[in-house]
């Protein structure tokens, strides 16, 4: 009744729920992104499984190459990563708004 | 025994479908809405997919078959359907992004609580 | 000594007696606590709160009407799903004519022997612009959104823009000065590696598996690695914005007019000119070998273009 591939396809399948289930739980942004492009990893082998290799060279190259990168570099934009830089960002944001308050 | 056995990949993508779905509607942060989306659009090609697929046949590539049997390979409709659907799901993942820089530049803050207040805040004292 | 007694005066309110106000046919006689409170206004900060805690309170119906219909759909789902029909079995009633037509008359019909090539690429032609469309328009939007060129500001918005462009000269100049080494030396070697499998990959669209979304977004990644290990500069000797909106639009305009050449010839019943070749040559497959290489244009400037417009702003 249970032969291997069933079973390691149960397997996967148990592995994307927890993903996608832990990538909605933790705090930190960079563990999200992290867990997202595994999650993305482990769909691109699942559609090998269901003998589909068009579409599992797309989602590997699309879901973990150019998604995650772009998650990245919006971080890097809104300073989300790093702390130092955030304190800088809300110092100056601060610093504007009593500006347009005084004038 | 015989739902799950007879139905696994779409226990698992309903299941996926409403974590998404749960991830888009309740969480603050506009990072981790788009992250539920994405999830919630992979779930529905992993049904898709799945409804395409027959025991014992192989991927729809005929290498030296010049006159092939209809029986011997896996129905390539809904793989074509998907393979059009994980390009248009980068297209939106990015426009969401974009559009999270430019309230980020505005609001200074991701939280989408903290953005609506301020917007009500700036409607009245205008 | 008068008037400072005179300003004191006109400053504080008037105290009402109650007595006298409740005799001229007043309803409830005031007291001096409800003048003082009349005089002093405060409509804005009233209006303000209010708002606030009409919103807060809408959070909280919110959030539980959310979860209660997420969960009564994640149910309603999993009972649905149970009447499908079992995953994988031979009889199933998507595995019909249609299908079968596409497999056993796709190499006669176009050529090629990837059978999924030749339905979104011959026989489902139409959805493929669609998508390519979608792609089209979505840089075009975070175009709109993201990108920082010359045009009147005010001068709030001008200074913004300023020290904007000052943080990514700095970025640019340390960049330069302090090049990534390790990044340099590999990329040396993985880059033309990458090129030459992204060029393989939508070359033999139509003969194995891959095609134009694949090998685009496979080029795309490629391009990217050269501009975050290389810099800038160099990136821009190659790939500007004119280059940019000539390949995009001129791969959408050569998709839809070699498309169009196909529906011309359907519809008047006419043979056409392009063969389908011998199965297994590159050159086979009619027009799907043009068709994957306007597609893998298309993926590829489009990948390049997210990633430069949310880095720098400008393409």
């Amino acid at each position: 009744m249970f032969d291997a591939t069933t079973l390691l396809v149960w397997t996967l399948l148990g592995f994307l729920i927890l993903c996608a289930v832990a990538s909605t739980v933790v705090k930190s942004l960079l563990t999200t992104t992290l867990i997202f492009m595994s999650y993305s990893l482990v769909m691109s082998i699942i559609w090998l499984f269901l003998e589909s290799p068009d579409l599992a060279g797309t989602e590997a190259a699309v879901g973990a190459g150019v998604t995650t990168i772009l998650f990245f570099v919006t971080y890097n934009k809104i300073k989300a990563l790093d702390k130092k830089k955030k304190e800088e960002a809300d110092k100056e944001s601060e610093a504007d708004k009593n500006e347009d308050d005084n004038t | 025994m015989d739902y799950i056995l007879n139905h696994y990949y779409e226990i698992a993508s309903m299941i996926l479908f409403g974590i998404g779905l749960m991830g888009l509607l309740l969480h603050n942060n506009l990072v981790k809405k788009a992250i539920g989306l994405n999830i919630m659009d992979t779930a529905v090609y992993l049904y898709l997919a799945s409804r395409g697929f027959v025991f014992g046949r192989v991927a729809p590539i005929l290498g030296d078959n010049l006159s092939p049997d209809a029986a011997q390979y896996i129905n390539p409709i809904p793989a074509g359907l998907v393979l059009t659907g994980i390009v248009v799901s980068v297209s939106t993942t990015a426009f969401f992004l974009a559009l999270i820089q430019r309230l980020y530049k505005k609001y200074h803050t991701l939280n989408l609580d903290e953005i609506m207040i301020k917007s009500k805040q700036e409607k009245e004292g205008e | 000594m008068e008037e400072k007694e005179k300003k004191q005066l006109s400053s504080v309110p008037e105290k009402h007696n109650a007595f006298v106000d409740w005799v001229n046919g007043e309803e409830r006689p005031k007291t001096e606590k409800k003048v003082i409170r009349e005089n002093i206004r405060r409509p804005k900060k009233e209006k303000k709160e209010d708002e606030i805690k009409n919103y807060r309170k809408f959070k909280k119906v919110y959030i539980g009407l959310a979860i209660a219909m997420c969960c009564a759909f994640i149910v309603l789902l999993l009972v649905v799903v149970n009447f499908d029909p079992s995953f994988g079995i031979i009889d199933a009633p998507t595995n019909n004519e249609v299908s079968a037509k596409y497999i056993e008359d796709g190499l006669a019909d176009t050529g090629a022997t990837n059978v999924i090539a030749s339905m979104i690429l011959d026989y489902r032609a139409f959805d493929t612009l669609g998508e390519s469309t979608v792609l089209f328009s979505a840089v075009a939007a975070v175009i709109i959104l993201l990108r920082r060129d010359e045009e009147k500001r005010n001068a709030k918005e001008q200074a913004e823009f300023d020290k904007e462009t000052a943080v990514i000269k700095e970025e640019t100049l340390t960049e330069e000065k302090y090049p990534n080494i390790i990044l340099q030396v590999i990329s040396k070697f993985v880059i033309p590696i990458i090129f030459i499998f992204g060029i393989y990959v939508v070359l033999n669209g139509h003969l194995s598996p891959g095609g134009g979304f694949s090998g685009g977004a496979i080029i795309g990644a490629g391009l990217i690695l050269y501009a975050v290990s290389f810099g800038d500069r160099k990136a821009k000797k190659f790939f500007n914005f004119k280059i940019f909106t000539a390949i995009t639009s001129g791969a959408l305009l050569t998709y839809a007019g070699l498309k169009c050449y196909s529906f011309y010839t359907g519809a008047n019943h006419l043979h056409s000119i392009i063969s389908t070749g011998t199965p297994g040559a590159i050159l086979s497959g009619g027009l799907i070998l043009p068709l994957n290489i306007c597609v893998g244009f298309i993926v590829a400037c489009t990948m390049f273009g997210f990633y430069k417009l949310f880095s720098k702003g400008e393409i």
